[in-house]
């Protein structure tokens, strides 16, 4: 077995470009989340690489051969459906036994009544309902599979969808946002599931969300893609702490990040909220530069320095362990989020002035149009301004 | 990544019945309109021959002098067209459809809502009620019809010996010029009434029970205060629907005359449909009858493009 | 709607009323049952009542029996209906299935020929489709009944509306488990539509056994009339006074559909409405 090789897919619908030249390779085996907002075109990806529908240019690989042009059920791919799509006048074995009927039971032997009589047929059936029951167990639902969908929670749904994809022992799994449609707490559930059945099974996983949480789980590496395109491709804490793109680290974490507007002063020196930073780039006077800083790499600062900022407390949200303080800081306009302990924050009053310290290499650095600024050293503050 | 354990996954091949996976079949990328065109072109083919072929075939015979057997046929313009407006058969049968409409239709719905309003207004024995009303639209009415003449005979029918009993006049209902057509809307108004009050059963379940609630509040909850500020006003887009509805069944009225009068006494209860029927089948002059049938299309799409303008309402209106 | 006490006036009036529009609404059908079952000389009776004195209703459905072959109309309208009903569903699903959820060429021309169809009420085709009858020598058969109806745009159009109401997804799953279009029709889409079956399946029925205009283009053997021809043929045939046979034939002919109505009263109503709704 090989991994998938999507080389410059691209899809448009009408004047829509939905894919724009879309290439990535999929490890055999490898667990491989594709993470966005909505409209982005991961699910049209997802569906082009089950054969679904049909991309305008480019071409998809499974190890040696190719997948173009070849009908859904030639492409040893199984999916798994945001909604399930289980077949409603069915009951949970025979949503099951559809997939290994249509492959093993030519149209004689499934021809309603008469073809049970044909020769050969109760066998396959047989081996059949024997596989079903196998992997009905393996998901703990071997006690439903009499039921129709109708009349099962959506939990046991989503599993039996899942044992349909499963029965099939696809080269890879596909999952288009299979656990959107289920409470916070049963998807918390169904993410260690899952992972444990990447683990069980070591096919390769394609799996699609909007939830960043799980991607940043389950995955071995994430895509990362916005309007049609791919931004980033990389390990789950790369993609956090090493964003290649604004977009990226806005899509990433939560709270999501604060991004302050500073303008380059002098060579190497940025501008920011009346604090100066070296930046190694070489870039003309006044060129607008963005960055990012997560909520936790701000800290209290022990005592008023030169290199620390002053900020307003506008607004506290208690979230148990961790406290989100908003503060307004002068030169700035949204509000700047900040998490912090308990223990440190458990004082704060609201409109109290504070004084913050940056913490230093946790700064993010990109350029007017977004694309990440790496800097090779930590960028510790050099002197505070008094704004005019 | 996972090496070896890729394997694992894909569980014990079965000897037996497992056929060569991955065979490699490059299917044409056209299989869905193909798939689309096996599954259309049957019914596609059969719309075209009893439907639009005969549509135009209407129009074209309509605009010829050509007689069902005859083997001659030219082309003759609008004379089939002027000779229809001119017979005074036809003249009498156009206006006697309109009266027939004119009565059944405001009759139709006048109680249809009165009985949908009735059955509505309590919950009991409303299954019953809307079964026995809705009983003559499912009879077919054929048979309905002479059952009707029974009532309506002259010496023997239950209508003449009832209406003696109470002291009002009697007459023979079917075979007088004056009476006939009356007598024909109502048993039209008779059939459709139980459409009519479904349809109007339907629309008032979907008023919001808030609305009558709202109404309480304000003042309004007497029984003719709520009929008026939120029953009758809610029921505005239905009472259009089936008025159409109603219209056009009313237009396409055949089995009764066909059964009892075939348009007599004279030509007094002579209507569209049956002269349409007897001109063509009949009397087979299809060229005058296919000038008819051109007329009777018209009226009835007229009717129909209304219908769907206030289907549209609707739905842009909720 | 307030709910009042069972015995409240406003309760009582309703009731009043009801049953009065009611006994008015049956008065064609009880009549129709009550001089079936009279005897010539009571029919001219000038008093009034329902119940005969001598109770003739035997002979009366006799001679209606012998005189005339109503049961072979029942079976007539029998068979053309559920003929008619059978080939409307093998035609019309498919592609109704075509229009609602595949992508071709030509799709719209073919839903504005479906349109087009529905505008068109099938008296107006009747001249036109009986010389196609003739030419294809089918005429007075139960082919000629049969034929004409067969492709549904009502049918094409309602089926289509509710096909495109199932989820995508379902079909997708149905693709790659291996299905074939014309599998998904029959094993996946029509299980799911069998409130539009059912409504359609009952106004077809319903429309076709009370047809008497094509009939009567058509169909000249009495062998072969459906129950509404078979009425119309049956009263010229009972000539006379005796009106006891003629009103039992036309109890005989009503009675099967206002059983199954009595039967699946809901059903009935719900395809109706819907089927007008359109």
């Amino acid at each position: 077995m090989a991994g998938l090789s999507i080389s410059g897919v691209s899809k448009g619908f009408g004047s829509i470009k939905v894919l724009k030249d879309i290439s990535l390779q999929v490890e055999d085996g490898e667990f491989l989340t594709i993470l966005g907002p909505s409209g982005c075109g991961k699910s049209t990806l997802l569906k082009i690489l089950a054969g679904l529908e049909t991309q305008d240019s480019g071409s998809i690989f499974l190890g040696e051969r190719q997948l173009d042009g070849l009908r859904p059920k030639h492409r040893d791919v199984a999916m798994v459906f945001q909604s399930y799509a289980l077949y409603p006048h069915m009951t949970v074995a025979w949503n099951m036994a559809l997939p290994l009927r249509m492959r093993r039971l030519n149209a004689w032997q499934r021809f309603p009544v008469l073809g049970a009589l044909l020769p050969g047929t109760a066998a396959v059936r047989k081996e059949i309902a024997a596989e079903v029951s196998r992997v009905a167990a393996a998901l703990g639902i071997d006690q439903l599979l009499d039921r129709k969908p109708a009349q099962l929670s959506g939990g046991q749904r989503q599993r039996v969808a899942v044992g349909r994809a499963m029965v099939r022992e696809p080269a890879v799994f596909l999952m288009d946002e299979p656990l959107s449609n289920l409470d916070a707490k049963l998807r918390v559930q169904m993410r260690a599931e899952i992972k444990e059945l990447h683990r069980r099974l070591g096919s390769t996983f394609i799996y699609v969300t909007h939830d960043q949480t799980e991607a940043m789980t389950l995955s071995d590496r994430v895509v990362v893609m916005a309007d049609g395109e791919i931004l980033q491709v990389a390990r789950p804490q790369d993609i956090y702490a090493d964003p290649c793109d604004l977009r990226v680290a806005e899509f990433v974490g939560s709270p999501k990040i604060n991004i302050i507007e500073g303008r380059m002063q002098r060579d190497r020196l940025v501008d920011v909220a009346g604090l100066l930073l070296p930046l190694d780039v070489a870039s003309a006077v006044g060129t607008r530069i963005l960055i990012g800083v997560r909520p936790e790499a701000l800290r209290l600062a022990e005592h008023a320095s030169k290199v620390a900022i002053s900020a307003t407390v506008r607004l506290i949200e208690h979230m148990g362990s961790d406290v989100f303080v908003h503060v307004e800081m002068p030169g700035v306009s949204d509000l700047f989020v900040m998490r912090l302990p308990l223990e440190r924050a458990f004082r704060i009053q609201l409109g109290e002035p504070l004084q913050l310290g940056l913490r230093p290499g946790q700064l993010l650095f990109f350029d007017a149009e977004g694309r990440r600024i790496r800097t090779t050293s930590a960028v510790t503050p050099i002197e505070r301004r008094a704004l005019a | 990544m996972m090496p070896s354990a890729a394997m694992s996954g894909h569980g014990a091949q079965t000897a037996t019945s497992k056929p060569a996976r991955l065979k490699t079949r490059v299917v044409d990328r056209f299989s869905e309109p193909i798939a689309a065109y096996l599954l259309a072109l049957p019914g596609g083919a059969l719309l075209a021959l009893l439907f639009i072929l005969p549509v135009i075939a209407v129009f074209v015979i309509a605009t010829t002098n050509w007689s069902f057997g005859g083997t001659s046929l030219s082309f003759v313009g609008m004379r089939n067209f002027r000779d229809v407006f001119a017979d005074s058969t036809f003249r009498m049968s156009f206006l006697n459809t309109i009266v027939y409409v004119l009565i059944v239709v405001p009759g139709t719905i006048g109680l249809g809502l009165l009985i949908a309003l009735l059955i509505e207004a309590r919950p009991s024995l409303r299954g019953f009620y809307r079964a026995i009303h809705f009983l003559p639209f499912m009879a077919t009415l054929a048979a309905s019809a002479v059952a009707w003449e029974m009532l309506l005979h002259p010496t023997m029918g239950l209508v003449n010996q009832a209406f003696s009993a109470l002291g009002l006049p009697t007459a023979n209902w079917l075979r007088d010029e004056k009476t006939v057509l009356p007598v024909l809307a109502l048993i039209g108004i008779w059939q459709n009434l139980g459409f009519a009050m479904v349809l109007f059963l339907a629309g008032l379940k979907a008023i919001p029970a808030d609305l009558y609630e709202a109404a309480d509040i304000d003042g309004a909850d007497g029984w003719f205060d709520r009929l008026r500020t939120v029953t009758l006003p809610m029921l505005g887009p239905v009472t259009m629907f089936v008025v159409v509805v109603v219209a056009i069944r009313a237009f396409e009225v055949f089995d009764t005359i066909a059964i009892l009068t075939q348009g007599g006494p004279g030509r007094a209860s002579e209507v569209l449909l049956y002269t349409l029927y007897r001109e063509s089948f009949e009397y087979l002059r299809t060229g005058y009858g296919a000038a008819v049938t051109v007329v009777f299309l018209g009226i009835i799409v007229t009717l129909t493009l209304v219908q769907v303008g206030v289907m549209e309402k609707r739905v842009h209106y909720s | 709607m307030r709910i009042g006490q069972a015995f409240h006036p406003s309760a009582i009036g309703r009731h009043a009323a009801l049953l009065m529009t009611g006994a008015l609404t049956l008065a064609p059908f009880i009549w129709m049952i009550s001089l079936s079952a009279k005897s010539p000389d009571e029919m001219f009776d000038p008093g009034f009542s329902l119940l005969p004195r001598h109770w003739h209703a035997w002979e009366n459905y006799a001679e209606a029996l012998t005189a005339a072959p109503l049961l072979r109309f029942l079976l007539n309208g029998a068979i053309v209906c559920f003929s008619i009903l059978a080939l409307q569903l093998l035609i019309c699903v498919p592609m109704a299935y075509a229009a609602a959820k595949l992508r071709f060429f030509g799709r719209n021309a073919l839903f504005g020929a479906v349109l087009l169809g529905l505008l068109l009420p099938h008296q107006v085709l009747a001249l036109p489709v009986f010389i196609l009858c003739h030419k294809l020598h089918i005429l007075n058969s139960y082919a000629a009944l049969i034929l004409p109806f067969i492709v549904s745009p009502f049918g094409i159009f309602l089926f289509r509306q509710f096909f495109r109401t199932i989820p995508d997804d379902i079909l997708h799953a149905a693709r790659l488990d291996g299905l074939s279009e014309f599998s998904i029709v029959w094993r996946i889409v029509v299980p799911m539509s069998v409130p539009a079956m059912i409504a359609f399946s009952i106004f077809s029925v319903v429309a076709h056994w009370n047809d008497l205009f094509w009939p009567s283009i058509v169909i000249k053997t009495t062998e072969l009339m459906p129950p509404s021809l078979g009425v119309a043929a049956f009263r010229g045939i009972e000539s006379g006074n005796d009106y006891g046979p003629l009103m039992a034939g036309t109890v005989l002919v009503v009675l099967p559909l206002l059983v199954a109505f009595a039967l699946a009263q809901r059903w009935f109503i719900e395809g109706l409405t819907s089927a007008a709704l359109k």
